[in-house]
């Protein structure tokens, strides 16, 4: 056992940060590690300079563009990126659709979608939950149904992310009502700009516009943008969900926080001294500094099993779980030491991150996944 | 970057596991609790056959030359098999003497530590200092040869079978030394106990008892810190070995119990319990493995104290969740004294206090 970064790792790391110090821009560095608002030019001007790099889309097969990373150094990569405030790449096209291309899509979807996916020309999101169906996804009623070369599609997706800035949709839809619910599935690729697609705005408790709902009426999608056969959209979905749980950890942009944290308490005053020297909010902070140690290592392990060649199982689901309660917890921790003076974005972020333990399966769902394929109950 | 361990490590943990299996299982731990001594000669002499106990020591010593990450799996491995051998007791109290003391203090305790004739217990707790190294109260005065010891050490973990104490005290103004003490000197009185995790342990009071200096007179306390931060580390290993056993028996407990015509594990208000605790197992077998690792590699003491102080945290706090709920997922079973949970339950909660509790590190780490 060595729990220290081999010299070629640590040189990588060097490199990473380097190229970071040079081409992360200011002004987006500032907006992240302010929290101010990220326009879709912001994150997309991002995604292209990591494009022009070659490093968008590390995991992807290197005839894509992927850069032959092992798991360690993709890690390094994301934790950089998370610590020096670099805006998140989104991964809807990146991590969710591509990853489903490349495993199913047709030769031809993939000459067309994926280089435009690693460029940022097309902007993506996520058509999957609808409002009777969250955690119990495979209940979807959104229909899909074949008129020759077409599926003409009609229903509502909800919990939209970033839908108002979309190019594309991914949608799961029901192409067949009479079958068992998981197998009347399929998966399908909708261009935004077709008729009949609404986007209406759904804004959180915090006053910010992420999500939305999208209603279909009468959508025409030609049979081409399918993925996978008819009534192969679950085992699609599941796939990618594997996908979505990869990085949730987010522990370089956690350790960042937890830095602005302490240096934001070393300003605070509370019985005439610092609030960082409080026995009371100290202990809150190191209580949380240790689970995040604890969550570093955690996650390198299960990397080092991954490098090892055993399969991602319910581990990414641990850490799904313990990453989301330690970014909440910091948000909480920055709103408490504001005090009653509170800035309104620190509250308003509070508010925010309540998602987190909501978004990409709930936590409640991952302790049901680690239940099921970890412990056998 | 590399999590397993070497090929070496393995072996030694998988013969501490396999004598654990078929030497150390529950009822045999049992009969050696319930012996007068509450420690079992065999099973020390096996130890020393196995190795163990030349392991931390340097070749020059006669030992090895293993660090702490190659005693984790053994400390594992004697986590789950709830060990109350002096193994932690003769290595803190042996090593004072590795790092500080004379050839001669050297030669008269080191083989024998390694070949299993003396066992060994270190003194240092007092009324009032909780889990504080320099609180020492306990004095040593020059004497016609070396010092001799007056005063009160508490909660001696093993000092009933030990051979050899090493004992913290001041003398002669000059802050705290180390003393190498015969255990069956004129002038030691023990009152003899169990703690709550079935080890022997003792208060003793020292009465002009003979002994001699180990190391700089008024400077031991770097190398007691050191010591106990090392111990404290392997405490964690020995810790995530017997959280390993209440998971895994409590797991098996969920599959097996039926209640209403099912497991009780098909019941979701349980599963994410238990899914709770198999996190804190990870997350402390994460802080233990750094912990460890930092024993052997930090580039100095404040590095080391703040590793491990942070997963000592993490490691009581783990200690407290999975005794508990491993009690409460067994249900009246748990709290039966017939099924090893219990007693699983009792170490953890004594290790969630060893070497310090999550306040005394929280603050340790405050100040670092």
């Amino acid at each position: 056992m060595d729990l220290n970064y081999s010299p070629e790792e640590q040189a990588f790391r060097e490199e990473v940060r380097g190229w970071l110090r040079e081409n992360l821009p200011a002004d987006l560095r500032e907006k992240v590690s302010t929290h101010a608002h990220l326009a879709k030019d912001d994150l997309q001007r991002w995604h292209r300079i990591l494009a022009a790099r070659g490093w968008v889309a590390p995991s992807w097969p290197k005839e894509w563009g992927g850069t032959g990373w092992d798991p360690v150094q993709r890690y390094i990569f994301e934790e950089e990126s998370g610590y020096a405030g670099a805006p998140p790449l989104l991964p809807f096209g990146l991590s969710m659709c591509g990853p489903v291309l490349l495993k199913f899509g047709t030769d031809e979807q993939k000459r067309r979608f994926l280089p435009r996916i690693y460029g940022g020309d097309d902007f993506w999101c996520q058509g999957y939950s609808e409002p009777g169906s969250g955690s119990d996804l495979a209940s979807l009623k959104t229909r899909a149904t074949r008129e020759g070369g077409h599926y003409v599609v009609n229903g509502q997706k909800t919990w939209t992310t970033l839908a108002h800035y979309g190019d594309w949709i991914f949608c799961l839809v029901r192409t067949d009502a009479a079958a068992k619910k998981q197998e009347g599935i399929s998966f399908l690729l909708i261009d935004m700009k077709t008729p009949g697609i609404t986007v209406r705005p759904l804004i959180l408790m915090d006053g910010g516009h992420e999500v939305n709902e999208v209603f279909f009426d009468d959508v025409k999608v030609p049979v081409e943008n399918r993925v996978a056969d008819e009534g192969m959209g679950w085992t699609v979905a599941k796939y990618l969900l594997g996908h979505e749980r990869m990085n949730t950890a987010r522990i370089g942009t956690s350790r960042r926080e937890l830095e602005n944290l302490k240096e934001f308490a070393a300003t605070q005053r509370k019985n005439g001294r610092a609030l960082l020297e409080d026995t009371r909010f100290r202990d809150k902070i190191s209580r949380l500094e240790v689970e995040l140690m604890a969550l570093e290592i955690t996650n390198l392990r299960f990397l080092d099993q991954l490098r090892g060649g055993r399969p991602p199982g319910a581990e990414v689901s641990m850490l799904k779980i313990t990453g989301t309660e330690i970014q909440q917890r910091l948000t909480e921790l920055m709103m408490e030491a504001a005090g009653p003076t509170s800035d309104i974005a620190l509250a308003q972020r509070y508010c925010n991150y309540r998602k987190t333990s909501i978004y990409a399966g709930s936590n409640e769902i991952q302790r049901n996944i680690i239940a099921k394929m970890s412990l056998g109950l | 970057m590399k999590f397993d361990y070497n090929e070496e490590q393995r072996l030694l943990s998988d013969s501490v596991r396999r004598f654990v299996a078929q030497d150390y299982g529950f009822e045999a731990r049992r009969a050696i609790v319930a012996s007068k001594e509450g420690m079992s000669a065999t099973v020390w002499s096996t130890l020393a056959e196995l190795g163990l106990l030349g392991l931390p020591f340097s070749s020059d010593d006669g030992g090895f030359g293993g660090g702490a990450v190659d005693l984790m799996g053994v400390m594992e491995a004697m986590g789950e098999g709830l060990v109350v051998e002096p193994y932690l007791s003769t290595l803190m109290a042996s090593r004072c003497v590795a790092a500080a003391g004379t050839d001669e203090q050297k030669q008269r305790i080191l083989p024998g530590v390694i070949d299993g004739s003396i066992r060994m217990a270190f003194a240092q707790g007092e009324k009032d200092a909780r889990f504080d190294l320099d609180h020492v109260q306990a004095r040593a005065t020059r004497a016609k040869e070396g010092f001799a010891l007056e005063g009160e050490k508490l909660a001696v973990v093993h000092a009933p079978v030990a051979d050899f104490l090493v004992v913290s005290a001041r003398s002669g103004g000059k802050g705290i030394s180390l003393f190498l003490v015969d255990a069956k000197s004129a002038g030691i009185t023990l009152r003899s106990y169990r703690t709550l995790d079935e080890m022997p342990a003792a208060d003793i009071s020292f009465r002009n008892v003979p002994c001699t200096l180990v190391g700089t007179e008024g400077e031991a306390l770097p190398i007691i810190e050191a010591v106990v931060d090392f111990a404290t580390a392997l405490v964690c290993a020995e810790a995530v070995g017997a959280l390993k056993y209440a998971n895994d028996a409590t797991l098996e407990y969920l599959k097996t119990r039926k209640q209403f015509g099912v497991p009780i594990g098909a019941f979701q208000a349980l599963q994410h319990r238990m899914v709770d605790m198999v996190i804190s197992y990870e997350q402390a077998k994460s802080m233990a493995s750094l912990a460890c690792a930092k024993i052997d590699s930090a580039k100095d003491a404040a590095e080391r104290k703040r590793v491990v102080s942070a997963a000592k945290i993490r490691i009581a706090d783990a200690c407290r969740h999975v005794s508990q709920e491993s009690v409460q997922l067994h249900g009246g079973m748990g709290m039966s004294e017939e099924l090893k949970v219990s007693h699983t339950f009792r170490r953890l909660t004594a290790i969630a206090q060893q070497f310090g509790d999550a306040d005394h590190h929280l603050e340790r780490l405050a100040r670092g």
